[in-house]
């Protein structure tokens, strides 16, 4: 090959003459984005129409939360996690209460546990459903996105009664949850459970055996699981590839370990297996919500929704406008002044898109020396050369 | 008393093979919350890290960083390594001075490590020498500076009400 394909020139179509009297164009694609916003560039090689190398810029869209988190106290960083993956933030939200729970020693009641794990598997069912529906939307088939999207609806609504807000949800408190579930809540939560296996149902009646779709997905972009491993892939994109990596499993925290549910694997990675692999998995976050109502059915106890730590669990207003003690904690917390002890700790949760990590290190100050989240998407990214190479 | 499970003997066992084979390289090794942590020197790290993925089943990179010490003077890469297999992880740590911060790629050993190095380049100035393709990532190109450093200001520099010092540490 020649030079002038091992590095292509941004911005310039051109020709080039390789040795094997071959002619490879290079082609800027995009910028586009291939989920929501932000852009992503590709600058790829291509032999006739079939792809040879692609190099890609994922923009210059960083947020700098790393920093940010550096000056906040420990309490006000919630509200960034959001943001690192608005489709399934609670997920987030729970990541990050539970590192700062891991750092103090905190241990939550079992209530708070399998509250938490509804919230958790709620909004990886949202997240699911926003992949598999709007992979159908880009090999031509709307319709299921549209009926499919009333379920992700459904959650949001048990998620505004929850917490007061749908998307960037800030969801729970180091320690528990701002408040109890409301009988809202419970009502709707319950209506969800009995109505959504139909619709799921209904939803993968239109793709998972049509015609059209398995052509246009079986066979796109299969990753083999040690190529997978390499490139450090976690998440449905491993389990699609043949490895039954789940950190609800192998790391259970938050008792995961109280629930018994099965990891679905795919074979050859390809867009049709991560769609078999997340469908599956709706079907398996639906039973564990099950359970956990069920469990929490049987608890005597339908009050606690947090543990008692007065150092992060924000006091009743009552007792703080009556009560010393509680007004003292009240404004501890607010300023953000709660003992932290001196450590490091790596806590990670099994996000709807992979494994989401938090590395945080503490200097004993009122805010993280410094904080490092292990994002799953900014990993998975740079395997898309390889994964597109030869495609056309 | 944290939820964890600590597992004391898995560690105990790599602590033993890797001061078996680096000897004083390994410069500690402690057990921090749920994790096993060894600190090691710059010049053995990749060995380490090789030896902890061939021999001790270590086969995933879960995430690699870098870090400031702004109290020392030097630049930190700290590489949290997994086995799958035997659901282990442990961290992996080495400093390098800040006038000459300089790895070598572990791209060699996990292709995952491409752009988590280019990300360590981008916003802490770390160099690794074999990297293939050693540029910035999420910042601009012709970016003047390292932002995750300690001495890169995050907002107006001279404002001093979010500091330690005005809540009483």
């Amino acid at each position: 090959m020649s030079k002038a394909i091992v590095k292509p020139d941004y911005w310039q179509h051109d020709m080039v003459q390789s040795g094997e009297h071959k002619e490879l164009t290079t082609l800027n694609l995009g910028p586009t984005h291939p989920a929501t916003h932000g852009i992503f560039q590709n600058v790829l090689t291509l032999d006739g129409e079939v792809i040879q190398s692609a190099e890609q810029t994922i923009g210059y869209i960083h947020r700098a939360f790393e920093k940010l988190a550096e000056r906040r106290p420990f309490y006000q960083i919630a509200p960034l996690t959001d943001r690192m993956n608005y489709c399934s933030a609670p997920i987030n939200n729970m990541g990050w209460h539970m590192t700062v729970e891991k750092l103090c020693g905190i241990e939550t009641p079992k209530r708070v546990d399998y509250l938490r794990i509804i919230v958790m598997e709620l909004a990886r069912i949202a997240d699911h459903v926003i992949c598999n529906s709007v992979i159908g939307v880009d090999t031509g088939a709307l319709t299921g996105f549209t009926y499919i999207f009333q379920q992700r609806e459904a959650i949001y609504e048990i998620f505004e009664e929850i917490c007061g807000a749908r998307l960037t949800t800030n969801m729970g408190r180091i320690g528990g949850f701002e408040r109890n579930f409301n009988e809202a809540a419970w009502a709707k939560l319950r209506q969800f459970i009995k109505v959504f296996p139909g619709k799921l149902q209904e939803f993968e009646n239109l793709l998972v055996r049509n015609r059209i779709f398995m052509d246009r997905t079986i066979n796109c972009g299969p990753f083999s699981a040690e190529r997978a491993l390499s490139y450090g892939f976690t998440g449905p994109n491993l389990r699609a590839c043949g490895v039954d990596y789940d950190v609800r499993v192998a790391d259970p925290y938050c008792s995961y370990n109280d629930l018994d549910f099965i990891i679905p694997v795919g074979e050859s990675g390809d867009t049709y297996d991560r769609f078999m692999v997340r469908s599956q998995e709706m079907k398996e976050s639906l039973s564990m919500i099950r359970q956990c109502v069920e469990k929490l059915d049987k608890m005597p106890d339908k009050k606690t929704f947090s543990a008692e730590v007065p150092a992060w669990v924000l006091p009743p207003k009552e007792e703080v406008y009556n009560q010393m003690e509680a007004l003292i904690w009240h404004f501890k917390i607010v300023m953000g002044e709660s003992n932290v002890p001196v450590g490091e700790v790596y806590h990670c949760v099994e996000g709807a898109n992979g494994e989401l990590g938090f590395y945080l290190v503490s200097d004993g100050g009122r805010t993280p020396a410094r904080l490092h989240f292990r994002r799953p998407c900014f990993i998975y990214y740079q395997a898309y050369p390889e994964m597109i190479r030869a495609a056309c | 008393m944290p939820a964890f499970v600590v597992k004391a003997d898995r560690d105990q066992l790599v602590i033993d093979q890797l001061t078996a084979a680096f000897g004083a390289d390994i410069l500690s090794h402690e057990r921090i919350a749920d994790m096993l942590v060894i600190n090691t020197t710059k010049n053995v790290l990749h060995q380490v890290a090789q030896h902890c993925k061939e021999q001790l089943d270590f086969n995933f990179l879960t995430t690699m960083c870098g870090m400031h010490y702004s109290e020392r003077d030097t630049l930190g890469l700290v590489m949290h390594l997994q086995s799958m297999r035997k659901g282990h992880r442990i961290r992996l740590k080495a400093e390098v001075p800040l006038k000459e911060p300089v790895f070598p790629t572990f791209t060699d050993l996990w292709d995952t490590a491409n752009w988590m190095e280019r990300e360590a380049w981008d916003f802490f100035g770390i160099q690794f020498t074999g990297h293939p393709n050693l540029k910035r990532i999420l910042n601009m190109e012709d970016f003047p500076a390292f932002p995750l450093r300690k001495d890169y200001p995050l907002e107006d520099p001279t404002r001093e009400d979010k500091d330690d010092s005005m809540f009483g540490r």
